[in-house]
C-alpha cells in the first residue's frame, strides 16, 4: 500500500491538499483563513486532475513538427478542464474578499463568530 | 431536425447575453430588458415543452461540430422542458411580485446589477437543466452560486453581507466536493458527457473494477448537491440568506436555486451513476435518515420563529427536507413524488414569500407575526395569497401539497420497511405545519385595533397579478394535478 | 530581552506568528495604540463597549477558550477523517502517468490526431477549449463577469471619485526609480501579453494567460504613476464597453458556431493553415475577447480592492 502511495505522490499530496483546505474553509473562524481554505481546496482539485492527465515520457500537447499520433502527447483534457478551473476559483476568491472587505468596513472583525454576534446585538 | 429543438439554445444564449448587456443600461431599462427576456423564455421554453410532448422523444442538441463524446452537449426531454417552463414562469411571477420593492429599496445602479444576475442565474438554471455534460454542470454551478449571492447582497447592508458570506462559505465547500466528485469520476471512467459516463459505469459494474472510487464518487457529489441545496445539517445558512434579501430574492433563492440542484442530483442519479448503482448503495438510505430530520426539525425551527421571512426560510428546510424523502424513497413512484414536490414548493413558497412582504408593509414594515395583526384586511390580496400558500404547504385538499403529500405517501406503500416511517413523519409533519401556518394566518385574520384598519395598503399591479397567477397556479396543481404528473412520469421514464 | 521580543513583535514574521496563532487584524494596526479606540469613536462605534456586553448573549472569552480547544481538536479530526477516506480512494485509483489509464481514451486520441486538421490549432489544449467544449468555456468567461459585477457592486465607493480615497491615503507615492523602470517595462509586458493572445493557438498561451499579463502590465503602471495617470485612458466606463464588447462577440460569435453544428449547417469560417497566424477559425478572435476580458477584470479587481473605483 505505501509503495503504491509512494508512486502516486501527486495524488496523494492533492488528496491530503484538499482535505486540509476543506476543514479550514469549514471550521476557520477568521474569514481570511477560510478564504485561504477554499483555494488550497480549489487548487488541490486542481493538481489532482492535472496529475491524471500526465503520461510518462511525452510531451505538452502542442503538435510539433506535424506529429498527430496519439503516443506522443499526453492527455489535453485534463489540462482545459483545469485552466477552466483556475478561472472560477480566481473569481470566487476575488467575490469573498470582496464580502470580507464589506464586513470588515462595517463590523471592525475578521471573526466570523464576533461579526454575527454583533450583528444580532444590532438587529435588537 | 426542426427549427424547434433550437429553442433551449436559444432560451440560454438569449438570457446570458442579456445579462451581459445589462452591465451598461441603466437601472429601468435593465429591467425592462430582464422581463422581456424572462417573458421570451417562457414562450421559448413552453413550445419546447409542446413539442416533446408530441414527439414523445427526448433529443440531444450538440453545442458546436462535435457529437459526444467529444463535444459539449444539451439534452431536452419532457421533464427538462417541464421543469425549464415552471422555473423560468415562477421566477417571472417572483420578480414581478418584488417589483414595487425592488424599485423602492434600490437606487437606479443597484438596479441594474440586480437585473445582470438574474438574467446570468436564469441563463445558468437553464443550463443546468439542459446540460448533458458534468463539467459544463460544475461550471453553470458556479455562475448560479455567484448569482444568488449576487441577489442576497444588493442591498448592501451589514446583515445581508454576514447572510452572503455564509451562504458563500457553505456553497462554495459544496461546489469544492463536487468538483472533486467530477475529477474522481473523470479518473476512472474517463468521459464527461453523461450517456458515455453511464456507458462505462455499467461496464465497470459488471466487471467489478473501481467499486470503492465509483462509491465515493455518489457519496461526494450527493453531498455537494445536498449542501448546496441546503439538506438539514446544512441548513444553516438558509433562514440568514432568505430572510435578509429582497423579497424577489428570497422567492427565487428557495424557489429555484436549491431546486435547480437537486434537478441536477435527479439528473445525475438516473443519466450518470444509474439508478441501479445508486439503489445498491446505502446514499439513498443516508438521504432517506437526513430528510426525515430535516422534515422534523425544520417545522419545529419554523414555530419557534417570531419572524415571518425567517418562519418560511425554516419551512422551506422542511419542505426541501420533503423532496429528499421522495429521492430516498429509491423508486420511481419516489422520484416522481420529489420532482412534483419541487413544482408545488416553487410556486407556494415564492407566493409565501411574497404575500408576507405585501402584509409587512400594511403593518408598517414590520416582519413580527405578533405584530401582523389585522394585515389580512389592511392588503386583503396579499392576506389570500398567505393564506393559499399556507393551506397549500399544510396539505389541505384542493391544494398543489394535499396532492404531493398523497404522492409520497402512496410512493412510500412500495417499499414495507419505510411506509411506517413516512406515514408517521408526514402525520407529525402535517401537524406541524399547521401550527405555525394556522397560527400565522388567525394572526392576520384577527381584527387589530379600529385606528389601524384605515391604513390599506396597495400592491401595485404587478405585485397583483404575480399574488393572483400564484394563487391560480396552485389551485391547477391541486386540481389538475393529472397531466403534470403524467409528463414528470414520462419525462423519468425518458431518462433511463 | 522584552525590547527585543516586543520589537520582533512588530516585524513582518512576529505578525506572522501573532496571525497563525489566532489574532485578528495583526497586519492592520495604526502605528499609535491608541488609535483604534479612537477610530470606533469616530465611526460611532465602541469596541470595549461590545466586549463588555459579550457575557449577556452567552458567550464570554473563558467559555469561548474552552470551546476553543474542542474546535480545535474537531477541526484536525474531521481533516484527518476527509484526508484518510480520500487516501483510502486513492488507493484504488489508476497508476500515475500510465498510458493505459481510463482517461486516455478515443476522446483524447481524436484531439490529438484529428485535432489539429478539425480545429486549425496546433496547441491541442486551445482548440480543446475553444472548439470542442466551447459551452464550458463560455460559462467560465462568464464566470469572471459575473464575479466582476459582483466586487463592482459591494466595493464601489458612492459617487466616484468624491468618496473615493486619495492616492495618499491607499499609500502611493511617487518613485522615481519605480517610475523609470515601469518606463521601460510596462509596454514591454504589454506587447508581451498581445503577443501571448495572438499566439494562442500555435504555442503556449491563449486569452486567458496574456489576459492575465496585460493586467498585471496595468497594476504595474497604475502603481507607479498613480491612478490619475492610468484614468487617462482606462475608467469605469472602458471596462465596461471592452467587457461588452468582448463577451457580446463571443456570445454571438459562439452562437453562430453552436447552431450551424448543430444544424449540421457549413459555418463558412475558413480554418486556414494551421501554423500561421490568421488560422483556427474562431479561435483567434475569441482568444483576443477573452483575453480583453480576462485583462479589464484583473485590473479593475486590483483597482477596487485598493480604492474603491476603477
Amino acid at each position: 500500500m505505501l509503495e503504491h502511495f509512494l508512486e502516486n505522490g501527486e495524488v496523494v499530496t492533492s488528496v491530503i491538499l484538499f482535505g486540509i483546505g476543506l476543514a479550514a474553509l469549514l471550521l476557520h473562524k477568521n474569514l481570511i483563513k477560510k478564504i485561504i481554505g477554499l483555494n488550497i481546496m480549489d487548487t488541490a482539485a486542481y493538481l489532482f486532475l492535472a496529475a491524471q492527465g500526465y503520461i510518462e515520457g511525452r510531451g505538452a500537447p502542442i503538435v510539433t513538427d506535424g506529429v498527430t499520433r496519439m503516443d506522443a502527447y499526453i492527455n489535453p483534457i485534463p489540462s482545459g478542464l483545469v485552466l477552466t478551473g483556475i478561472v472560477v476559483s480566481v473569481s470566487v476568491t476575488a467575490l469573498m474578499l470582496a464580502l470580507t472587505v464589506c464586513l470588515y468596513q462595517k463590523y471592525h472583525s475578521l471573526n466570523m463568530d464576533y461579526i454575527i454576534m454583533k450583528m444580532r446585538k444590532e438587529e435588537e | 431536425m426542426e427549427f424547434v429543438c433550437n429553442f433551449p439554445f436559444f432560451s440560454i444564449m438569449v438570457s446570458m447575453f442579456s445579462g451581459v448587456i445589462s452591465s451598461v443600461l441603466k437601472g429601468k431599462k435593465a429591467r425592462n430588458l430582464g422581463v422581456a427576456v424572462n417573458g421570451i423564455v417562457i414562450v421559448l421554453s413552453a413550445a419546447t415543452l409542446a413539442y416533446v410532448m408530441s414527439t414523445g422523444e427526448s433529443f440531444v442538441y450538440t453545442m458546436g461540430h462535435y457529437t459526444a463524446p467529444w463535444g459539449n452537449e444539451i439534452r431536452v426531454g419532457v421533464l427538462e422542458a417541464l421543469t425549464a417552463t415552471f422555473f423560468s414562469f415562477v421566477m417571472l411571477l417572483s420578480v414581478l411580485g418584488g417589483m414595487k420593492h425592488l424599485s423602492r429599496e434600490l437606487e437606479d445602479r443597484s438596479l441594474g446589477m440586480y437585473f445582470l444576475f438574474l438574467n446570468l442565474m436564469l441563463g445558468a438554471i437553464l443550463a443546468l437543466i439542459y446540460t448533458n455534460d458534468i463539467f459544463t454542470a460544475y461550471v453553470f454551478i458556479e455562475i448560479n452560486t455567484i448569482a444568488a449571492c449576487g441577489l442576497i447582497m444588493v442591498r448592501k447592508t451589514g446583515p445581508v453581507y454576514v447572510a452572503a458570506t455564509r451562504y458563500m462559505i457553505m456553497s462554495l465547500m459544496g461546489s469544492g466536493l463536487f468538483l472533486i466528485g467530477v475529477c474522481i469520476l473523470y479518473t476512472v471512467t474517463g468521459h464527461l458527457l453523461m450517456p458515455n459516463i453511464q456507458e462505462s459505469v455499467k461496464m465497470l459494474m459488471l466487471r467489478g473494477e473501481y467499486h470503492i472510487p465509483l462509491l465515493m464518487v455518489i457519496i461526494l457529489i450527493t453531498a455537494g448537491l445536498a449542501i448546496k441545496s441546503g439538506l438539514y445539517p446544512f441548513h444553516s445558512w438558509m433562514p440568514a440568506a432568505y430572510g435578509f434579501s429582497l423579497p424577489s430574492s428570497s422567492a427565487i433563492l428557495s424557489g429555484l436555486v436549491s431546486k435547480s440542484y437537486i434537478f441536477l442530483l435527479i439528473k445525475i442519479i438516473y443519466r450518470v451513476v444509474g439508478k441501479d448503482t445508486i439503489l445498491g448503495s446505502d446514499i439513498i438510505k443516508v438521504l432517506f435518515a437526513f430528510s426525515v430530520f430535516a422534515i422534523i426539525l425544520g417545522s419545529v425551527g419554523a414555530i419557534r420563529e417570531k419572524d415571518i421571512r425567517y418562519m418560511n426560510a425554516y419551512s422551506s428546510v422542511a419542505q426541501i427536507g420533503y423532496v429528499y424523502m421522495g429521492i430516498g424513497l429509491g423508486s420511481r413512484a419516489g422520484m416522481v413524488a420529489a420532482m412534483f414536490h419541487i413544482l408545488v414548493h416553487a410556486a407556494t413558497k415564492s407566493l409565501l414569500f411574497i404575500s408576507a412582504e405585501g402584509l409587512s408593509q400594511a403593518s408598517g414594515h414590520t416582519y413580527r407575526i405578533q405584530e401582523l395583526k389585522g394585515a389580512g384586511y389592511r392588503s386583503r390580496l396579499a392576506g389570500i395569497g398567505f393564506t393559499v400558500g399556507a393551506f397549500s404547504l399544510v396539505g389541505i385538499p384542493l391544494f398543489g401539497g394535499f396532492i404531493s403529500k398523497i404522492s409520497f405517501a402512496v410512493a412510500a406503500t412500495e417499499d414495507p420497511r419505510k411506509v411506517v416511517l413516512v406515514f408517521i413523519v408526514i402525520a407529525i409533519s402535517t401537524l406541524l405545519n399547521a401550527i405555525y401556518f394556522v397560527r400565522t394566518v388567525i394572526i392576520i385574520y384577527t381584527p387589530a385595533a379600529a385606528s389601524e384598519k384605515s391604513r390599506r395598503v396597495k400592491l401595485g399591479a404587478a405585485g397583483c397579478t404575480a399574488i393572483t397567477v400564484f394563487a391560480a397556479v396552485n389551485f391547477i396543481l391541486g386540481l389538475f394535478s393529472g397531466p403534470f404528473i403524467g409528463a414528470i412520469k414520462q419525462g423519468i421514464a425518458m431518462f433511463q | 530581552m522584552s525590547k527585543i521580543k516586543k520589537d520582533y513583535e512588530h516585524t513582518f514574521f512576529g505578525k506572522l506568528e501573532r496571525w497563525i496563532a489566532g489574532e485578528n487584524d495583526v497586519f492592520y494596526e495604526d502605528p499609535e495604540p491608541m488609535a483604534l479606540e479612537e477610530r470606533e469613536k469616530k465611526a460611532g462605534h465602541n469596541y470595549l463597549a461590545y466586549l463588555e456586553q459579550i457575557p449577556d448573549v452567552g458567550y464570554s472569552y473563558e467559555k469561548a477558550k474552552a470551546y476553543h480547544y474542542i474546535y480545535r481538536i474537531l477541526t484536525v479530526l474531521m481533516g484527518v477523517f476527509i484526508v484518510g477516506t480520500l487516501l483510502y480512494v486513492v488507493y484504488f485509483l489508476p497508476p500515475f502517468g500510465d498510458a493505459d489509464n481510463p482517461v486516455n481514451n478515443e476522446v483524447s486520441r481524436r484531439y490529438i490526431e484529428k485535432g489539429m486538421e478539425e480545429t486549425g490549432a496546433v496547441n491541442i489544449v486551445a482548440g480543446m477549449i475553444l472548439d470542442y467544449r466551447a459551452f464550458d468555456t463560455f460559462g467560465e468567461s462568464n464566470v469572471l463577469f459575473i464575479a466582476a459585477s459582483a466586487v463592482l457592486l459591494l466595493l464601489k465607493a458612492g459617487d466616484g471619485a468624491k468618496t473615493a480615497k486619495s492616492q495618499k491615503e491607499i499609500g502611493m507615492k511617487e518613485d522615481v526609480i519605480l517610475q523609470r523602470v515601469t518606463f521601460i517595462l510596462s509596454p514591454m509586458l504589454f506587447l508581451f501579453g498581445i503577443y501571448v493572445i495572438l499566439n494562442g493557438h500555435l504555442s503556449p498561451g491563449g486569452g486567458f494567460s496574456g489576459g492575465a499579463i496585460i493586467g498585471g502590465s496595468l497594476i504595474l503602471f497604475r502603481n507607479s504613476y498613480g491612478y490619475e495617470a492610468i484614468e487617462q485612458f482606462f475608467t469605469e466606463k472602458t471596462f465596461q464597453n471592452c467587457t461588452l464588447i468582448a463577451l457580446g462577440f463571443y456570445c454571438l460569435a459562439k452562437s453562430y458556431s453552436f447552431f450551424t453544428g448543430a444544424n449540421h449547417l457549413n459555418s463558412h469560417i475558413p480554418l486556414g493553415t494551421p501554423g500561421d497566424i490568421f488560422s483556427a477559425g474562431l479561435i483567434l478572435p475569441l482568444n483576443i475577447a477573452v483575453g480583453i476580458v480576462v485583462a479589464c477584470t484583473m485590473y479593475s479587481f486590483y483597482a477596487l480592492f485598493s480604492k474603491g473605483g476603477i
